[in-house]
């Protein structure tokens, strides 16, 4: 009977309302292979620890041992959702270290395909988000617009998601003879669905309820974590690189940084939204002033960059994405740093989640955008 | 009072916009010509790739079984990862001089990333990319194909 009773004072003693959980890496809702390692308390998570690295694939080391064209080809492959800025960020970054100048018509079509994929990105981040939710029927609908683009990708680059599009010196080929015409179609198209996403998800009660002061990010956080993208800019930080260090012809186009400081799922969301028009925006004002010109620069057969350590960073669909070279003055660069969105943007999950339930965990990460290859890398 | 109010206010609003949302799914229901979907397997006589897509590298030939490939090992070069190789050999043209040419170029499938970049670095436009994107195969050594087809010698004409 003692020996009960002791049993008793002690299992009183045992921490046991807290426990560990791991959330994938096979979770439907992580779209890849992450795992998050959740401290809960029933229902509550308390802390978010996110394990990465299941699908790392060396890209960084692989570019030690390939030439710098070669590089591109790999870029595609980190976040395939915006391989275009990816691209473009290496390419600039090797154009500038040899102070290649491109045409304007290499970079209008540059930016002009930025937009696209920045607008494709956000379409399948859209479906998505619906489907983390329970609303599956805004997963059909994203797909169906981002058709159109995957289309028009294939058309000029030939392959939709990995198209190896931007190389250094300019462009893999012209922009094929029915882009214009189908670029202006789809935002003739687009312009009228976009509103239905509104209607769709962005009224719908139950989403707004699930969105609304959920998953709150400071500016100070924000800055902290180095949370940047969409992500970031609801939180106040403004952060655009097209707009703070433009590059290719983002300084001659008029478009508002969408900026908002409330800082919760929902202003993510409808900054990512406001981001598609702005996106439309940019699109029409280059689409039909595309100047004649070269489609690229006649490079040499063997690039090879002068000794030292090059920096370009570009804006893509995620957030700031940088690539650092440090060149020895050989064909192969000597170290390659892809500093990644998505990576940093996972790590301040902790901070945006902690003290919600967990089903609202799976509706921050949504807002979050994430791309596991571009984490991994 | 108030309370009532508002739990019945957020009943009509979550119906309002659950409408709202219906309204639109409901259109697309009754006008399926605004659907994007193909019906892959069943449409694959009419199906046609766009002319740029990268579906495969393929060398063609023409009528007298000839390619323009001089087996310069340019595009193994300019591979990221080794998905061709060159094996050259060298051949006697009716003049008596010793000429390299292609003996068998290899192209390993299922190393290729369709980067595109062999096909842009031939200097003799060899070797172009095919559309065709059905390469499921049971074994993973059909994968490994040899361009050239058996027999076939370079084009008259074709400056090294």
């Amino acid at each position: 009977m003692s020996e009960l009773k002791e049993i008793i004072i002690s299992s009183d003693k045992i921490h046991t309302d807290q426990y560990l959980v791991n959330m994938g890496p096979q979770h439907p809702s992580t779209h890849g292979v992450l795992r998050l390692l959740v401290q809960l308390e029933g229902e509550i998570v308390h802390h978010i620890q996110p394990h990465v690295g299941y699908i790392h694939s060396g890209i960084e080391k692989m570019c030690e041992a390939i030439s710098y064209p070669q590089i591109i080809h790999l870029t595609d492959r980190m976040d395939y959702l915006s391989a275009h800025m990816n691209n473009e960020a290496v390419a600039l970054c090797v154009e500038n270290a040899l102070q290649v100048e491109v045409p304007d018509r290499v970079k209008y079509i540059r930016t002009i395909m930025d937009e696209l994929s920045r607008l494709a990105s956000h379409q399948l981040w859209w479906c998505v988000m619906g489907m983390d939710l329970g609303a599956l029927t805004t997963f059909f609908y994203g797909l169906r617009d981002r058709e159109h683009i995957l289309d028009i990708f294939e058309e000029t680059c030939g392959a939709r998601l990995t198209v190896n599009y931007n190389v250094p010196g300019g462009l893999m080929f012209d922009i094929h003879p029915n882009f214009q015409k189908r670029v202006k179609d789809f935002l003739k198209e687009f312009k009228k669905k976009l509103p239905e996403y509104d209607q769709l998800l962005s009224d719908n009660v139950i989403f707004r309820e699930r969105t609304n002061n959920i998953g709150y990010l400071s500016l100070e956080d924000a800055i902290s974590w180095g949370v940047t993208g969409p992500s970031g800019r609801g939180s106040g930080f403004s952060c655009d690189v097209r707009k703070h260090e433009p590059y290719s012809a983002y300084p001659l186009v008029q478009f508002q940084e969408k900026l908002d400081t409330k800082g919760d799922s929902f202003t993510r969301y409808k900054l990512r939204i406001d981001e598609m028009w702005e996106s439309i925006r940019i699109i029409e004002q280059l689409i039909d002033n595309i100047p004649e010109g070269d489609y690229a620069v006649k490079m040499k057969g063997v690039i090879k960059l002068p000794e030292g350590e090059f920096y370009q960073r570009v804006e893509t669909a995620r957030g700031e994405f940088g690539v650092y070279i440090i060149s020895d003055g050989k064909k192969n660069p000597y170290r390659v740093k892809f500093r990644s969105p998505g990576f940093s943007n996972l790590f301040a999950l902790n901070k945006m989640a902690a003290g919600h339930k967990i089903a609202d965990l799976v509706a921050i990460m949504s807002t979050l955008d994430l791309v596991i290859p571009d984490i991994d890398r | 009072m108030n309370a009532i109010f508002e739990y019945f206010g957020t009943i009509f609003k979550g119906v309002k916009t659950l409408l709202t949302g219906m309204k639109i799914t409901g259109k697309y229901v009754f006008t399926p010509w605004k659907h994007v979907t193909q019906q892959y397997p069943e449409n694959r006589e009419t199906l046609k790739m766009f002319d740029r897509y990268r579906g495969e590298v393929i060398m063609p030939h023409n009528e007298n079984n000839e390619h323009l490939c001089t087996g310069c090992g340019i595009c193994e070069l300019n591979c990221p990862n080794g998905s061709i190789e060159i094996i050259s050999k060298m051949v006697v043209s009716e003049d008596g001089k010793k000429k390299r040419a292609i003996d068998q170029h290899i192209y390993h499938l299922g190393m290729c990333t369709f980067c595109n970049l062999c096909v842009k670095a031939c200097p003799t436009g060899a070797i172009v990319m095919g559309q065709n994107f059905e390469h499921a195969v049971w074994d993973r050594s059909k994968l490994t194909k040899v361009l050239n087809q058996p027999g076939s010698k370079i084009a008259q004409g074709v400056k090294e």
